[in-house]
């Protein structure tokens, strides 16, 4: 996970505090910071899928969108096939985007309602003064054959399309100015589970195809386990866990992987498992708990004074896997 | 065998659609029973007629552009709902069948407080005091695991999380102690640690009040956990009806089966774990307009003739009690024809 040359993407030190918004319309003193993203970094090797998992509000998003700059980070490096993203000019970052894409969860708001699926194909085409005109048109048939939708729907407005063709449009969208790097933000948590296996299975056949390397956002940790090499879990704008994805699945270290983990409804009736069930909410990451964040829903029966007061490092509990838990060498 | 508490019968609830020209057959015949005590999934994805059904049972359905057709039939406690007068009916809902919904945040007011809102319900049905009402709210907020509950009854629903406003929700639709829950999408809304103390507490006063429970969802993992049966549909029609482990172990509606295959599995085993998912092609058809025939089809990789020309009924596939299991497919007739599943 730690930086290396060979990775397509390396981020260290990501972070992003969001202001807090003034009470009282906007006239009383502003409320705390929230520590969306604090100090996050990984690395992800050319062809592979790193998967974010978390709960709402952990920070997973704002990390797929700091690392495309659509939001400023505070602080931290990317580096995009060994440049940094951070310290680009417009003109550079323009070029550097048509390498980095992103596919979002609503395949409803993320299409512009008045564009057809031509129009919307056809834009970052031009943008990147990649095709237009006769050759523009045959190049919009072939990715909407690629996604698996008939060239036909080119005509076509968003309204008319259901959500699963929509969500291919977006990725056809992503794919048409032939980026190396894509970050799925919950692409398929808005579709119905038959229609999510179809496009699961598209983007695991598109990322052997060309080569893809994905960041995929989610909180579905079936479906991450289905599509991801590598497997980052967060919490309160933490990564608390990391590991190559069999080995987090077999055997998680952080108590709230733990947690996590068990949690999942399993479509089996003689498969079902003790869940353990966390008391409480996730707090607010405008007050995170002091020490280790964890804590105050920590079903650890270590539990003790010193995570109430030292923060866990993130650090190597067995090979290629890290957890940030004073107690990750005994799991529950 | 007991009795059911609920008997619903060809039910059948149609909308006009937008333009006023066509019929959207939203729920299509449907016929289920729920027995005292017990927990019943009613599982589908969307647009397959689940929520309507579970609005129909209450007649909570906009009238117009819906209506629920004549010959329709939802039998409780000896009395047609169906034809009940609006202050008879009004005496069952959120007394004697109550409902809970998948949003928690539109689906509570947000100007009156969260005591004020399950208070409203005593005072209705059972002509509580105000003080006594407010002590039975309270009384409800710690049943559903609120901590300082004397506190929170004042509170406004935006002081408070998903996770919270859902208890809230549950508070409010047991405060009269319902015979029966509806429960629609539950915790569709919620993260999956708050997901499971929901679960909990609903699998806890189901026990503790005796109510039976019709769960409507989306998520198989979720019925698997919860449901005793479990009534698949699809396209507005029941296509499968069985009790849950037997449903899960022996899978036999097409539709039933594609669900199964599609959904990523958690405890799948490394080997498998980044094997292709098999899905089901194709989209849900739409309500105004379901396939002739067997309405599953056009997406069903076993069809044949009969299929696209007529509309199998429900057939009995039990192996325990007659009725148990039962299915809609000519398959049933012809299981020659379940050949190995073709590949996605």
């Amino acid at each position: 996970m730690t930086s290396s040359a060979s990775a397509l993407v390396d981020v260290q030190g990501l972070v992003k505090h969001f202001p807090g918004e003034r009470a009282f319309f906007g006239l009383g003193r502003p409320r705390a910071v929230v520590r969306a993203v604090d100090d996050v970094s990984f690395a992800i090797t050319p062809g592979q899928t790193l998967g974010l998992v978390g709960e709402s509000g952990c920070g997973k998003s704002t990390v797929g969108r700091t690392i495309l700059r659509l939001i400023e980070p505070d602080a931290g490096r990317v580096l995009i096939d060994g440049l940094n993203l951070l310290t680009l000019g417009s003109r550079e970052l323009r070029a550097l985007r048509r390498r980095m894409q992103i596919v979002f969860q609503d395949p409803y708001g993320s299409l512009n309602p008045r564009l057809t699926v031509r129009q919307t194909l056809a834009e970052p085409l031009a943008i990147h003064h990649l095709a237009t005109g006769a050759d523009a048109g045959r190049r919009i048939a072939a990715l909407l054959e690629e996604v698996g939708l008939d060239p036909g729907f080119a005509a076509s407005y968003a309204h008319e399309l259901s959500g699963g063709q929509r969500q291919r449009v977006g990725i056809a969208r992503a794919l048409s100015v032939e980026p190396q790097f894509l970050v799925l933000d919950e692409p398929v948590s808005a579709l119905d589970v038959s229609v999510q296996a179809q496009v699961l299975n598209l983007l695991a056949d598109l990322q052997q195809r060309r080569r893809l390397t994905y960041l995929f956002i989610a909180h579905d940790l079936a479906v991450v386990k289905h599509i991801a090499d590598q497997v980052a879990v967060m919490y309160l704008g933490k990564i608390v866990e990391w590991a190559p994805a069999p080995r987090l699945y077999a055997a998680p270290r952080h108590p709230y992987t733990t947690s996590l983990l068990s949690a999942v409804p399993v479509p089996d009736p003689m498969a079902q498992r003790p869940r353990i069930v966390l008391t409480g909410d996730v707090p607010s990451p405008a007050h995170p708990p002091a020490g280790c964040p964890f804590h105050p829903r920590c079903p650890h029966p270590k539990k003790d004074a010193r995570c109430r007061t030292e923060p866990p490092a993130l650090r190597e509990v067995a090979p290629g896997q890290l957890a940030a838990c004073h107690y990750a060498e005994e799991p529950l | 065998m007991t009795e059911p508490l609920l008997r619903v019968r060809d039910l059948k609830t149609y909308f006009v659609t937008e333009h006023g020209s066509g019929t959207a057959r939203a729920v299509d015949g449907v016929s289920f029973d729920l027995y005292p005590g017990e927990t019943l999934g009613l599982v589908g994805e969307s647009g397959c007629g689940k929520t309507v059904t579970s609005l129909s049972v209450l007649r909570l359905i906009p009238e117009p552009p819906g209506h629920i057709r004549p010959g329709s039939f939802i039998e409780f406690a000896g009395r047609n709902l169906l034809t009940l007068a609006p202050r008879e009916l009004r005496a069952i809902r959120g007394n004697q069948i109550a409902m809970i919904f998948q949003e928690p945040m539109t689906s509570l007011n947000p100007v009156f407080t969260v005591g004020d809102q399950i208070a409203e319900a005593a005072i209705v049905h059972q002509r509580l005091s105000r003080r006594a009402a407010r002590a039975r709210a309270i009384e409800m907020l710690k049943l559903v695991g609120i901590p300082d509950p004397a506190q929170r009854v004042d509170h406004y629903p935006h002081q408070m999380s998903g996770g919270m406003r859902q208890r809230v929700m549950i508070a409010m639709a047991l405060v009269c102690h319902p015979k029966v829950l509806i429960a629609d999408e539950p915790t569709t809304a919620l993260d999956v640690t708050i997901q499971a103390q929901i679960l909990e507490l609903l699998e806890r006063l189901q026990a503790e009040l005796g109510m039976a429970v019709m769960l409507i969802t989306h998520d198989l993992g979720v019925v698997a956990g919860s449901a005793d049966r479990v009534v698949v549909m699809y396209a507005g029609q029941v296509v499968e009806q069985a009790p849950t482990p037997d449903l899960f172990a022996r899978p036999l509606h097409p539709y039933t089966e594609g669900l199964l295959a599609s959904v990523p599995r958690l405890d799948a085993p490394p080997a498998r774990a980044r094997a292709r998912l098999h899905g089901i092609p194709g989209q849900v058809p739409a309500s105004s307009d379901w396939p002739g025939g067997c309405r599953f089809h056009p997406r069903c990789p076993y069809a044949w003739d009969r299929c696209r020309e007529e509309e199998p009924p429900l057939l009995d596939a039990s192996s325990g009690e007659p009725g148990s299991h039962t299915v809609r497919c000519w398959l049933l007739t012809e299981p020659q024809r379940r050949t190995t599943r073709p590949g996605p």
